[in-house]
């Protein structure tokens, strides 16, 4: 059996695995346990994927994981229960800053120009820069580093639209002259950056459970835009699924 | 197979996936207790850290200076969120579960 197909058979069962994991959560008694199966999930998901041929160097692959883990594992261990919605944040703005470091480097390593692929890599960057940044302000109003107060200006609206029509602009400007490149690529980057900061300050403490939910849902979706852009299944279901779920649960909150 | 038609073949297949996806998503959401909210963000939060697989075979693209700094600083980050999402909801879940058992006895 190729390794493609094996692959692909246990992202299916990842897949599976998630969704089960997913509904489970939803009720008291079978939540533990669900989010124990969507845990076994992930591992299956990423172990095959180690076993791919497009990897040939596992060093920094290893490296990361070691890191990533431990910085991980002792975070969680230390947070205090109450410090809980913005190390949620927090992480959510992590997996925001992934899709759009693997959009980067897929448009890095792009050989030959294919719209598809180039719209798929865009939006990954600029959800997943509008879920970082706007994760870390929602982080740092919760955990107060800054003021949980609403910040209002004259012109606000303005601004915000200006930014928004700029990046969207950006992004039609890029795909339609691919070789204007990487200037306008890292513009919509920090535009993407500096969109999240603008959609969440404006918004209020108290609020920010349901704005990390909404975050937590674009998330999802970058993180389905990336898999488009990589074409890789599990990323689309899993992506997808989160996406999905987190507007709903916004929408019932 | 025509590189074209095998090219399309593959998209379409992707967009049914996706759409699929969409849908177990919003009908797997339903009646949540308000008070599993938080866990259940958390728990769906470390499940968007499967981006992780796309830092992984980012990183492993060797020969590139700039993509393996990418896919590095991508899988530390995508670890940190896979790692501390699952422990914090296991935490959390922690919590929750010793407060019926206790009233119970």
């Amino acid at each position: 059996m190729s390794i493609y197909l094996l692959t692909n058979l246990a992202y299916i069962v990842a897949a599976v695995l998630f969704i089960f994991g997913l509904k489970m959560l939803t009720s008291p008694a079978t939540a533990r346990k669900g989010n124990l199966i969507s845990a076994i999930g992930m591992l299956l998901a990423v172990v095959v994927t180690l076993l791919s041929r497009d990897i040939i160097d596992y060093k920094w692959i290893a490296a990361g994981i070691i890191a990533g883990s431990i910085i991980g594992a002792f975070s969680a261990r230390l947070v205090a229960m109450t410090q809980m919605p913005q190390m949620v944040a927090l992480l959510n703005g992590f997996g925001g800053i992934t899709s759009l470091l693997v959009g980067w480097a897929t448009y890095h390593v792009m050989a030959a120009f294919d719209l598809f692929t180039a719209t798929t890599i865009f939006l990954a960057v600029l959800i997943g820069g509008v879920t970082f940044s706007g994760s870390l302000v929602a982080w740092g109003k919760l955990a107060t580093y800054i003021s949980g107060r609403p910040v209002l200006f004259r012109g606000q609206t303005f601004l915000n639209g200006t930014l928004f029509i700029g990046t969207l602009v950006a992004v039609a400007l890029l795909l339609m002259n691919p070789s204007a490149g990487y200037p306008l690529f890292i513009g919509i980057i920090i535009l993407s950056l500096l969109l999240g900061i603008m959609i969440v300050i404006p918004i209020g403490g108290a609020d920010m459970p349901v704005v990390i939910s909404l975050l937590n849902s674009y998330s999802g979706i970058a993180g389905c835009a990336a898999g488009l852009a990589i074409q890789n299944n599990i990323l689309i279901v899993a992506g997808a699924l989160v996406g999905a779920s987190g507007i709903m649960s916004c929408a019932r909150q | 197979m025509d590189p074209i038609v095998c090219r399309s073949a593959c998209l379409i297949c992707m967009g049914m996936v996706l759409i699929l996806a969409i849908f177990v998503g919003f009908e797997v959401i339903s009646k949540v207790p308000a008070r599993l909210h938080t866990p259940l963000m958390s728990g769906s939060n470390a499940i968007s850290g499967i981006t992780l697989v796309g830092a992984i075979l980012a990183a492993g693209h060797a020969g590139n200076i700039l993509t393996v700094i990418l896919g590095t600083s991508a899988v530390v980050f995508a670890t940190i969120n896979v790692v501390g999402g699952y422990m914090v909801t296991d935490r959390m879940l922690k919590m929750f579960e010793k407060k019926p058992a206790g009233g119970k006895k």
